[in-house]
């Protein structure tokens, strides 16, 4: 594949065949407490979405800038979570003092942020993967992306679910998760359309 | 010699509880990204375990000696900070001991960190309990949290290669369904095991 197409390529792979959440298990804990109402799932999606974009990049820079020349690849942990804890900071503060609307529709979700899987996987990920920075930028708007998809599906599908008979000890986090296997055998089907690692 | 029997009963309670009622994964659903990723072979999930039964006692035992000092605004980063420098340590003596596991368990070591589980017995057991109470309760969640894995794994490998830590186990006669340890496999087995584990404990509370 051309170098071009190669960011376009992780893109969709992040989106779909290798989506974060269905394949990965990434950011199980706030899928599964968070997709009981479509509303709240997109205001989460929306918001995790944006920081993984973000802080993915930032993530890069700082690795390959810092740690790497430094010889501190070992720190990349704490590191990687104090740039997702203090970016997180500074939107909720940017967002509080410029945007009422918005402070009110994501505010609340913000501090969840920091401690979802997701964020920090997509950043150990771009290590692991050695992508460029360009890829990695498209990885971490894909794989933010492949998230709100899969959370909007979720939350519409527990919405129906909510009038079904199922079995008592099923209920809650059991069923959810049943829905989510079925979901990640449906995304599994995309991998027909692109193969990439 | 009352005082001496009670405290011992803490000790019992604490150490209990994660392993039945109170269990980190069928019970509180927390940490499951974890239980899902490494579960398709047995020795991953052995050591991923390990580093959480690591990680958990040893940060729960610090934040509880430090608890009186840190101030409870930047209380989630210290906490953080506490978490992530044991996880680099587990991280760097896989790197150097275990190459080979280092690579197939690849980003979920570090993902130890943004486990639910050890922030929340942190914050709902370690800030309010005295050292030695909260390693015990850090052990206890560890091996519940270690033998819920161990099961779901032991099926996972078992149907989806015929093999258990690697070696042979079922014939040629077996078709392997890879189904099981593709990731559609580790949500269904969660799924199952959350349900009869919810049955078993209603019944035991009706009756």
């Amino acid at each position: 594949m051309s170098d071009m197409l190669f960011p376009l390529a992780v893109f969709f792979a992040a989106a779909f065949t290798n989506n974060i959440l269905l394949t990965n298990y990434l950011g199980m804990c706030s899928f599964l407490s968070v997709s009981k109402e479509i509303e709240t799932s997109a205001g989460l999606g929306i918001a995790v979405t944006f920081v993984m974009a973000v802080t993915t990049a930032l993530n890069w820079v700082v690795y390959h800038l810092v740690l790497l020349p430094f010889g501190l690849e070992y720190l990349r942990f704490i590191v990687f979570i104090i740039v997702i804890a203090a970016f997180v900071q500074l939107i909720e503060m940017v967002i509080e003092r410029y945007s009422e609307g918005l402070y009110f529709a994501l505010g609340i979700f913000l501090p969840l942020i920091t401690v979802n899987c997701a964020i920090l996987g997509a950043s150990l990920f771009m290590v692991i993967r050695e992508y460029s920075f360009m890829t990695t930028f498209f990885f971490g708007i894909g794989s933010g992306l492949g998230w709100f998809l899969a959370i909007m599906a979720m939350a519409g599908i527990r919405q129906k679910l909510k009038t079904a008979k199922v079995p008592a000890g099923l209920e809650g986090p059991g069923i959810a998760l049943i829905i989510a296997g079925f979901m990640a055998m449906a995304f599994m089907g995309f991998s027909g359309m692109i193969a990439i690692g | 010699m009352e005082d001496n029997k009670m405290a011992k009963g803490i000790y019992k309670k604490t150490f209990m509880a994660p392993l039945g009622k109170d269990n980190p994964v069928f019970v509180q659903i927390l940490g499951i990204c974890s239980t899902l990723a490494v579960t398709n072979r047995l020795d991953n999930t052995l050591v991923m375990s390990l580093g959480v039964i690591f990680t958990l006692a040893l940060s729960s035992f610090t934040i509880s000696i430090m608890r009186s000092w840190i101030p409870s605004r930047i209380r989630m980063m210290v906490e953080t900070l506490v978490i992530a420098t044991f996880v680099i340590i587990v991280d760097i003596t896989l790197k150097a001991f275990y190459p080979e596991m280092w690579k197939s368990l690849g980003p979920y070591v570090g993902l130890i960190i943004t486990n639910c589980i050890v922030m929340g017995r942190i914050e709902a057991f370690a800030l309010q309990n005295k050292p030695s109470v909260s390693l015990v309760d850090g052990i206890a969640s560890g091996i519940g949290y270690a033998y819920v894995l161990l099961i779901i794994a032991f099926v996972r490998e078992l149907m989806g290669t015929g093999t258990l830590f690697g070696f042979t186990i079922l014939g040629d006669w077996w078709t392997s369904w890879a189904i099981m340890i593709m990731p559609p496999g580790g949500f269904f087995m969660l799924a199952i095991f959350i349900w009869i584990a919810k049955e078993a404990f209603m019944k035991e509370a009706t009756s």
